[in-house]
């Protein structure tokens, strides 16, 4: 039996606390209105287009009426853009769209530019009066970008942790499934670490009824639950059928709930089989495993399209679900290395010996290359045809998350592949341990990628509030994960792979 | 001086582990042991160093990368940067997701073919080569221990009877 170490114990509290703390600096320094977002555009001195908008107002009373408009087209040719894209109707309705921040990009604003000049010089009154409200409009956006930071940091690091022990739980269902004849002696260890979902779903759905009931003005995390946007946006009221919340939520719950209900069928019957003297729980568990594999890979891909892929509704790929899926399966694989091999180190896992180690290696390795594969895949087919509704997803990554968007591809790929090629490697635990800390941060990452665009735009950072929400969640995942290790034997008895799997040799 | 060895035959694979662990324990020298099929832990028993084909394999495929890299660099960007469709020509970098999958077929072409002619070369392989089969048996269900003789062919003969060889011949080779 395990015991949870009360150091660990101390350190996951610790980790919880500088979390929450992290967490509320974020929420009580976002910005509450536009005034403040002015004064933070102000003070920042990189931005000068932000800064020339700033000053804008105090001049447009004064300056002559050329002047005036030169500056109003300059500094508003990329918020001019951003809303004629968004056809041009609702101006809010572009605060978080994936078209409005690609129409900052060079080519569309440059035409709007010109564009606005011929029609600015006939009606210099009218253009003022455009200009201010487009002025006012670009810190409405920005004011949402920044006052969704610390959601979407929470969100990230939530939906993270969650997925990576539903990883866990898919592995776990295979291995039942395909009868292996190696992992029996660490299904009580990825039964700990999938102890962590319902915690996680809980949780999870809290944010999820949060940001769909509108309970706090500053959520925009899913722009189309804004009920203004969906009014001026066809391609968004075209999905309605689909992106409304009641349905959404309910999906949510029952996604939720047939992964919970399996896991806790799953983790009965394992112990039912115990003490049993048959193997009727086996059975149980391999037939409920089979029928949760089928239900998991139509909810997972579904949960893609839900939970991260509508945060940009006008953007869609068919491989995403395949995508999302690889991300956190692998990093579900290396959480289960980096937990038998602590476990190894303290002593409790007498049976695991370092091919169980090496076969772990060789998943994180394999489950790498093919999230890679899919990353690639997406990337390129949308790369290469450049239709302008696909490519704004990655228009937008490359310009405003570059180190992020590639750096992720060297974490999770160029850094395990060049490192976990070796087989001698795959044995050493301290290279486990750094492959897997860099592949987790590296997914950490890539969920990073997918939600922040949508939702923050350009004003991202990597500050007090993400990682306030990582070493949050990540104390919570080890708070539970070691509680639930300590509440069964670390071996099961009578699994009928069990000696096949003690002395399982590579 | 006479280039004996004794050929020790055995008709079980469990046997010829045995046999083998034994030999070496008694510091006679194998010289080669022939089997049907590949036995599992055999090489580790008879104390041959792991192979090394892996890491050529390793470094062919880096020069697969290469190859292909060189090759799509000078054609496409270098010597004729053509507008094929407005694909971006005026670095590699900027048109690399399409060279991709070329980069990756080459580098598994250069890893894989050049490691299996490196194992024929190795192993010496090829379409006429005189096959070396010291007992046609050995290649259906009988294994062999070729073991070297120095001067102690009755103790050699004496301690193979009692590893469970059916079977025991001296022979001369040239």
């Amino acid at each position: 039996m395990y015991t949870f170490s009360s150091k660990l114990k101390t350190f996951s509290f610790i980790l919880m606390l500088i979390g929450v703390l992290g967490i509320g600096y974020g929420f009580l320094t976002a910005p509450k209105d536009i005034q403040e977002v002015e004064k933070i555009l102000a003070a920042e001195s990189h931005g000068t287009h932000h800064a020339e908008a700033a000053t804008y107002e105090v001049e447009a009373a004064h300056e002559p009426v050329a002047t005036e408009h030169k500056t109003s087209v300059e500094h508003e040719a990329v918020a001019v853009s951003a809303t004629d894209s968004a056809s041009g109707k609702e101006i809010d309705s572009v605060h978080t769209d994936t078209i409005a921040v690609t129409a900052a990009g060079v080519e569309p604003s440059v035409a709007n530019h010109d564009n606005q000049e011929t029609t600015a010089h006939k009606k210099e009154a009218v253009d003022h009066e455009d200009a201010h409200a487009e002025h006012e409009a670009h810190l409405k956006h920005v004011l949402h970008q920044l006052q969704n930071k610390p959601w979407a940091a929470l969100y990230v690091a939530c939906i993270f942790f969650m997925l990576v022990s539903m990883g866990v739980l898919a592995f776990y269902a295979i291995q039942q499934v395909a009868q292996a004849g190696w992992s029996p002696v660490l299904f009580r260890v990825m039964q700990g670490i999938t102890a962590y979902l319902p915690v996680a779903s809980i949780i999870f759905f809290i944010i999820l009824l949060l940001t769909g009931l509108h309970v706090f003005e500053s959520n925009h995390l899913f722009i189309w639950m804004d009920k203004d946007v969906v009014a001026h946006d066809e391609l968004i009221q075209a999905k309605s059928g689909y992106l409304n919340f009641p349905f959404w939520i309910i999906r949510a719950a029952v996604f939720l709930l047939g992964w919970n209900a399996y896991r806790y069928f799953s983790r009965k019957n394992c112990l039912a089989q115990d003490e049993s003297n048959d193997d009727s729980f086996y059975k149980k568990n391999f037939n409920i495993s089979a029928m949760f594999l089928v239900f998991f890979i139509v909810s997972e891909s579904i949960m893609s399209w839900d939970w991260i892929m509508s945060i940009d509704p006008h953007w869609f790929s068919t491989l995403f679900g395949w995508y999302v899926f690889a991300s956190f399966f692998v990093s579900g694989i290396t959480t289960i290395a980096l937990v038998t091999v602590y476990l190894k180190s303290k002593g409790y896992l007498e049976y695991v010996n370092t091919s169980h180690i090496h076969d772990l290696a060789k998943f994180m390795f394999g489950i790498s290359v093919f999230w890679t594969y899919l990353w690639f895949s997406q990337f390129m087919l949308i790369w290469y045809a450049n239709i302008p509704e696909e490519v704004t997803y990655f228009v937008t990554r490359i310009e405003l998350y570059n180190l992020p968007f590639f750096g992720a591809v060297v974490m999770n790929f160029l850094f395990p592949i060049l490192i976990l090629i070796n087989t001698d490697f795959k044995r050493i635990t301290w290279v486990i341990v750094m492959a897997g800390i860099v592949i987790l941060a590296g997914h950490y990452i890539d969920f990073f990628n997918m939600i922040m665009p949508g939702t923050v735009g350009d004003q991202w950072f990597i500050g007090v509030a993400e990682i306030g929400s990582v070493l949050f969640f990540l104390g919570l995942f080890i708070f539970v994960v070691f509680t639930a290790l300590g509440k069964s034997p670390l071996l099961p008895k009578r699994n009928p792979f069990i000696e096949e799997s003690k002395h399982f040799h590579y | 001086m006479s280039n004996k060895v004794i050929y020790a035959i055995y008709n079980d694979d469990d046997i010829l582990m045995d046999a083998v662990k034994k030999t070496r324990a008694a510091h006679h020298h194998i010289e080669e042991v022939f089997t049907p099929f590949p036995v599992h832990g055999l090489d580790k028993a008879m104390g041959i160093a792991p192979t090394r084909l892996a890491i050529c394999a390793f470094i062919y495929g880096c020069v697969g990368l290469s190859v292909a890299t060189a090759m799509m660099n000078f054609i496409m960007i270098q010597d004729w940067p053509q507008d094929i469709g407005g694909k971006p020509s005026f670095s590699y970098i900027q048109n690399m997701p399409a060279f991709v999958p070329i980069m990756f077929e080459m580098t598994v072409f250069f890893a894989a073919h050049l490691m299996v002619i490196t194992f024929y070369m190795r192993s010496k392989l090829w379409p006429f080569k005189q096959a070396e089969n010291p007992d046609v048996r050995t290649t259906d269900d009988h294994f062999l221990m070729e073991v070297a003789v120095n001067n102690n062919e009755e103790e050699l003969i004496s301690f193979f009877q009692n590893t469970g060889a059916v079977e025991i011949k001296v022979i001369d080779k040239h």
